[in-house]
């Protein structure tokens, strides 16, 4: 059964003079537990947007996006917070930790959304990252590359169905940007989580098996797309 | 999330963001605590101070003087305080002392002063005739015994021992008027008792006998208009007596119209004010409006010290709009941002109440000291008064409530685009 499915899914962005501008229109796409899926595509093409549909931080004027069984696009917004909380994981390309937390409360913030506090998971999944010795280190005192690993077990806290990732490694070196893929991979792996992956970068793109072009989804073309606002 | 999660996660937030700005935070729980601290000192001391002063007459139902006004009689007789509106005849204290309406009659005579505290020429009953609420003797002695009305010994309130050094074999020299630097008598009275605190303003008189007054060297007795000065060795005949005033006990409540109607409108040189209690009543009532103003200026102050909290947190939600956007994407509730700001403001206003309660404190021990210094009048800090519950109340509802305008900003956050970029 898939833990992604999304059905005609459509965003719209108003114009300055009032018209409509589609920014994505997805008739279909679905990903199985276990499937790692990267996507590239030009700037401005949306992918953001798509991500922030999937996991439900922007809601679709159109079409469902269903999650473990849930349609999100059904749900109100608090049960779809809830859901995103407790089904995926989200890293973002700055990462936005919380500057004011430690790594391990970075953790456990998140944890306290989902699945409650676990204080050991989280110890082991910095652990994991190779962050033991940061657990009390706050964002300002890591790394570009310790950040990001803080994120990917952030995004982790709550044993999703799936994780999106988004830039993951764009403010990383070739070799830090290698390795931190790798690890995501294998971490989704081993926690049963799906990976969506969205980036530009060839070589991370060649890690992947399943890799596709954003616009051969995306039916919207979105710097050319105008149509007029709804009534 | 359960609610027990939610209540975690909710502390978790406010604590980690005030811990986070932490100089506004510091700075306005200390404005909120002297908000508050001024409300509850502000009602607390003027509430004690009048019931203070309306039921300190020690068991005294009248006061007889001469003709003026009935507060300055009552001050000056029963609170030592102002000045005496002038001498009656001595006749009129035997009159009362005669008088089957009156159960007790104690006179005062006024116009001596040991070092700013008040010297009352009085009879040695004075130290049996004050009674307490329950009916119980009000001043007992520390040390010492009462004076002898024939000798030049004194007795001294406790307080005036404690700020004066006096105690029991010492000797003073009276200095003349009621404050101030007078001129000293020559006359040397020694001290033979110390009462026990009463805490109240018998606390900071002086007592001597009545003759004592009589004979104190200048002195000039004015009873029959002209001027007598009492010779050593001779008695003092009672035509040229003065007293200030004073203080009756009625045989019953009953009486006290009768008296005053004889004093008050068939004499035109004396005031019988009955019953004192109610006169200090209307100068409370008199000057209620300052207090109204002052409690006023003190809310204001609470409205002003939250509208504080308002604006520290308003001023903070646009650059922790981030914050917000990473929490929502994190999964948290709009419901949940709100409340944890809600709880922010409510925790600024409870801190702030708790560390009110020390500025109360500091406030109510120097204004006490000052009150005490003043009047004698002990304010106690430890007397419940509802201000204790309602201020604080009063002031953690009205910090929840300004906490709803920032956190309706952050309730609005727009996660996605507070977030980054969109690719």
């Amino acid at each position: 059964m898939p833990v992604l499915e999304i059905a005609n899914l459509i965003k719209r962005y108003p114009n300055p003079d009032g018209a409509f501008r589609t920014i994505v229109d997805v008739p279909a796409f679905a990903m199985e537990p276990d499937q790692q899926t990267a996507l590239f595509g030009r700037s401005g093409s949306g992918k953001t947007t798509f991500l922030h549909l999937v996991s439900g931080i922007l809601r679709s004027d159109g079409g469902s996006v269903t999650i473990d069984n849930e349609t999100m696009s059904a749900v109100a917004e608090s049960r779809r917070d809830r859901l995103r909380a407790r089904a995926i994981g989200y890293v973002f390309q700055t990462f936005n930790l919380l500057y004011g937390h430690s790594a391990l409360e970075n953790v456990e913030l998140a944890m306290r959304f989902g699945r409650g506090v676990d204080r050991t998971l989280a110890r082991e999944l910095l652990e994991r990252v190779g962050l033991a010795a940061h657990l009390h280190h706050r964002p300002s005192q890591l790394s570009v590359g310790q950040q990001q690993r803080v994120a990917v077990a952030r995004a982790l806290a709550n044993h999703p169905k799936l994780v999106l990732a988004d830039e993951p490694t764009g403010s990383l070196d070739e070799q830090s940007a290698s390795d931190a893929i790798a690890l995501i991979r294998t971490l989704c792996r081993e926690n049963g989580a799906a990976l969506l992956l969205v980036s530009h970068d060839r070589s991370i793109l060649a890690q992947f098996d399943d890799v596709r072009d954003f616009s051969t989804l995306n039916q919207a073309a979105p710097e050319l797309s105008v149509e007029a606002a709804p009534s | 999330m359960s609610i027990v999660s939610d209540w975690g996660t909710l502390t978790h937030l406010a604590r980690r963001s005030l811990r986070q700005h932490a100089l506004s935070t510091i700075v306005t729980v200390l404005s909120v605590a002297l908000a508050s601290g001024l409300v509850m000192s502000v009602v607390a001391i003027q509430t004690q101070a009048r019931d203070a002063f309306q039921s300190g007459t020690g068991g005294f139902d009248a006061v007889l003087g001469a003709r003026g006004s009935a507060v300055q009689l009552v001050l000056n007789t029963v609170f030592h305080l102002e000045t005496s509106p002038g001498n009656i005849p001595w006749s009129d204290y035997q009159q009362l002392l005669g008088d089957r309406r009156v159960k007790a009659a104690i006179p005062y005579a006024v116009g001596d002063h040991y070092r700013g505290f008040r010297i009352v020429g009085t009879t040695a009953s004075v130290f049996e005739a004050f009674t307490n609420a329950t009916g119980a003797p009000l001043m007992t002695f520390g040390s010492g015994r009462a004076f002898d009305p024939g000798r030049m010994e004194a007795v001294v309130g406790s307080y005036v021992a404690d700020r004066t050094g006096l105690r029991v074999g010492d000797t003073f020299h009276p200095s003349h008027g009621i404050s101030g630097h007078g001129h000293e008598h020559e006359y040397e009275y020694v001290v033979v008792g110390v009462t026990a605190p009463t805490n109240s303003p018998l606390d900071r008189v002086v007592w001597i006998p009545l003759e004592g007054v009589f004979r104190m060297d200048g002195h000039a007795l004015h009873g029959t208009g002209e001027p007598f000065i009492a010779v050593a060795g001779e008695a003092i005949p009672d035509e040229h007596k003065q007293v200030s005033s004073v203080l009756v006990k009625l045989a019953s409540p009953a009486f006290g119209e009768q008296l005053s109607r004889e004093f008050n409108q068939k004499r035109s040189d004396t005031t019988f004010v009955w019953p004192i209690a109610s006169t200090m009543a209307s100068l409370f009532d008199k000057i209620g409006w300052v207090n109204r103003v002052f409690e006023l200026v003190s809310y204001l102050v609470i409205i002003v010290a939250t509208a504080a909290i308002l604006a520290s947190l308003y001023n903070t939600i646009n650059e922790r709009r981030r914050e917000f956007a990473i929490l929502r994407a994190l999964g948290a509730r709009r419901q949940t941002v709100l409340a944890s700001i809600v709880l922010e403001s409510t925790t600024i206003a409870f801190l702030g109440t708790v560390a009110g309660l020390l500025v109360y404190a500091l406030i109510f021990v120097i204004a006490g000291w000052a009150v005490r210094d003043r009047t004698g009048v002990v304010l106690t800090i430890w007397a419940w008064h509802d201000t204790y519950w309602l201020t604080p109340t009063l002031t953690v509802a009205l910090g929840a409530l300004a906490g709803l305008v920032p956190a309706l900003k952050a309730y609005a956050t727009d996660v996605a685009s507070n977030l980054e970029r969109i690719s």
